[in-house]
């Protein structure tokens, strides 16, 4: 079964290049102004689109995303209404991948079979759930996988060889290399060290494998993506989103086009290491 | 549905962490290894006859164990009903029973190689009892605390810092103890590599609720004891606070398998249990949160609601995983007592033993007050009294000069 994200990957390795993925939270600040960021960003150069799901504990997230999902949250976002913005964005685009992110206590309370057919028929691709490792598969992942989606996992710098294979099982889509040891937001790691992770995971799966954690600039997108086939940028992405808001954090008429340049700044440094790979 | 009734019901966790539908290991993968690591060296420590001796000459001589089992006389002429003793796990060093597992977890921090210890706190009750035993051991020590919690809990912000720990007043969320435990796991996710994270409750992913409870169980295992020395038998009832749970299920489990015993946990109502509270068995449902799959305060969206207790150190929206399951099987009843309810046991401890309890523990003594009536004379009720009330002292005096409420 091929997805749109092993389609847009097989297209980008015909092209050379690496992935632009973005990450945004759903309802961040309302709905509305999500979801025309949202069918902004492939138009910016955003290859995958993430898409996070708001909780009121993020454990792994830092202070910006974690006041994303404040924002979200306060504005009336639901999982129902996430599901619903990806049906509406999947009306005028049918080709870009999107993946939502986020932890397991909303998807369990909906009702996981519910959920992954209602994720399904909205157009959804992939799921990554920070708080679902491979001793939980029998939770989501095995019937995410099932029903026709891809499971995302996180590979971090403390996942070794021994358990590296245990993780890339159930794995599908791509894999995300989280750079550093840390919560999203914190500093980035060093290329060269990120180089030899990817190279450490290849060898283990034939499979894309994005890095995220503390890219923010163009010039840091780029260094990743040489080394990768994907860079993933999210709080850069959120921070800008924040600062368009006004004083009440309600949307401004600079928000979507605040978060739409920086993503298209972002996709040239990514679009840049092609050349610099070349 | 109720699940079968087991054998035995001091057989779990399995192998994976679970009690019945609840426990298990939802953490990220960066925290995983470090999970795996700690319950290896959890094991062999347990196997360890050296650990354990170690242990119980510091439980002996640092903490003062064992701590007595007082018939408390006035209450119980009080009351008209039940015997009842007070198991004394305020007369520990530092104040409460917090400090049977902090001792055991750095014990195995040491073992480990662990210098840098990291804590989650409520009350402070757990916070003080990390920073005694790192003073001691002469290890770092950083504490998460909910910034209302630091408010509220004055004392033991002070106490921790005279010990040389650092504070950190959370301001994500509630701002209480469920925000300080998210702050606590942000730590430990970043500084994985020399970091030791003491939980304070038989919470958490796998094996911290069976680690916690191993080291709590001391007290149900002193009290069988105590018992049997002062009446010739076992209890007829054991009553307990529940928050996260470590105090209730270190008296309970050892009488698990006892049919004849009668176990009650008591979660805090609150304003009652129709506003705001913290009784996630009264008032929630299973899901996810904080590594483990239990019983939570959320709305019909998975949201986690914040939870409400005039005691900090109960002001949480989830329960330990292995109590959700004992109220499954229907092993332990839960029952819950409001603020009102727990103020007014701790003022009449206090006026008729002359001993002033924690907030937390007078919710205990609550439902005592209504339980030992309706006992008859050789009835015989432990209560675990939990912790001292020297902390709550600023924060009952507002509250019953009409100030704070």
């Amino acid at each position: 079964m091929t997805t749109r994200i092993d389609a847009r990957f097989a297209q980008l390795k015909r092209e050379g290049r690496s992935a632009f993925v973005t990450f945004l939270m759903a309802g961040d600040p309302d709905y509305e102004t999500s979801l025309a960021i949202i069918k902004a960003l492939p138009k910016s150069g955003a290859d995958v689109i993430e898409i996070g799901m708001p909780f009121t504990d993020p454990m792994a997230d830092g202070p910006s995303i974690q006041a994303a999902g404040v924002r979200a949250l306060r504005g009336g976002m639901t999982l129902k209404k996430t599901l619903e913005l990806v049906r509406a964005f999947r009306k005028d685009d049918d080709a870009t991948p999107l993946v939502l992110m986020g932890y397991y206590n909303p998807i369990y309370i909906y009702g996981v079979d519910k959920f992954l057919a209602d994720a399904k028929s909205a157009g959804v691709d992939g799921l990554i759930i920070v708080d679902l490792p491979p001793e939980e598969d029998t939770e989501l992942c095995v019937p995410a996988l099932k029903a026709g989606l891809n499971f995302i996992r996180l590979a971090t710098p403390t996942t070794d060889d021994k358990r590296l294979a245990a993780v890339l099982a159930n794995t599908s889509g791509f894999v995300y290399y989280v750079s550093i040891t840390g919560i999203t937001g914190a500093a980035a790691a060093d290329s060269s060290a990120v180089s030899q992770a990817v190279a450490r995971i290849k060898r283990h799966t034939s499979l894309p494998v994005c890095v995220g954690f503390g890219i923010k600039t163009p010039q840091a997108a780029r260094a990743i993506a040489e080394h990768a086939d994907g860079a993933v940028v999210g709080t850069a992405l959120v921070d800008a989103l924040r600062a368009s808001l006004d004083a009440e954090g309600q949307a401004t008429a600079k928000t979507i086009n605040a978060v739409a340049e920086l993503a298209a700044s972002l996709a040239q440094g990514v679009r840049g290491a092609q050349q610099a790979a070349e | 549905m109720t699940p079968a009734r087991p054998n035995s019901y001091r057989s779990g966790p399995d192998e994976r962490g679970h009690f019945g539908i609840f426990g298990g290991r939802f953490v990220a993968e960066t925290l995983m290894p470090l999970i795996l690591d700690l319950e290896k060296a959890y094991a062999e420590a347990k196997a360890d006859p050296a650990f354990q001796a170690e242990m119980n000459g510091y439980l002996r001589d640092y903490v003062g164990r064992p701590s007595p089992l007082y018939l408390a006389e006035r209450l119980t002429e009080h009351l008209g009903g039940a015997k009842i003793y007070l198991k004394r796990e305020e007369l520990n060093h530092t104040g409460s029973h917090k400090v049977n597992n902090v001792l055991g977890q750095i014990m195995l921090a040491r073992r480990m190689g662990k210098r840098r210890i990291i804590a989650e706190t409520g009350a402070g009750q757990h916070g003080v009892a990390t920073a005694t035993l790192c003073a001691r051991f002469g290890l770092e020590c950083v504490v998460y605390m909910g910034a209302v919690d630091v408010a509220r809990q004055q004392p033991n912000v002070i106490r921790m810092e005279m010990l040389g720990a650092k504070v950190f007043p959370v301001q994500s969320g509630s701002r209480t103890l469920k925000d300080a435990m998210n702050e606590a796991l942000r730590d430990w996710v970043t500084n994985v590599h020399n970091t030791f994270y003491c939980i304070g409750t038989v919470a958490g992913p796998h094996p911290y609720p069976m680690m916690v409870r191993d080291f709590q169980s001391v007290i149900g295992d002193e009290t069988r004891k105590q018992l049997q020395e002062a009446e010739g038998r076992l209890p007829d009832s054991l009553i307990a606070c529940v928050g996260g749970g470590s105090n209730a299920i270190g008296l309970f489990h050892p009488f698990l398998d006892d049919p004849s015993v009668e176990i009650y946990g008591v979660e805090a109502a609150g304003h009652g249990l129709t506003q705001l509270h913290a009784a996630s068995i009264a008032g929630g449902r299973p899901g996810v949160l904080h590594g483990n799959r239990t019983y939570l305060l959320m709305n019909d969206d998975g949201q986690i609601q914040d939870a409400h207790s005039i005691s900090a150190g109960l002001d949480y929206p989830g329960i330990g995983p292995e109590h959700s399951w004992l109220h499954e099987v229907g092993r332990v009843k839960y029952l819950s007592a409001t603020d009102d309810e727990a103020l007014a046991a701790f003022q009449l401890l206090s006026r008729l033993e002359g001993i002033i309890p924690a907030l937390e523990s007078a919710h205990a003594i609550a439902k005592v007050m209504e339980l030992a009536p309706q006992r008859r004379k050789d009835h015989l009720m432990v209560v675990n009294l939990s912790g001292r009330g020297d902390k709550d002292v600023p924060q009952v005096g507002d509250l019953l000069r009409g100030k704070n409420s």
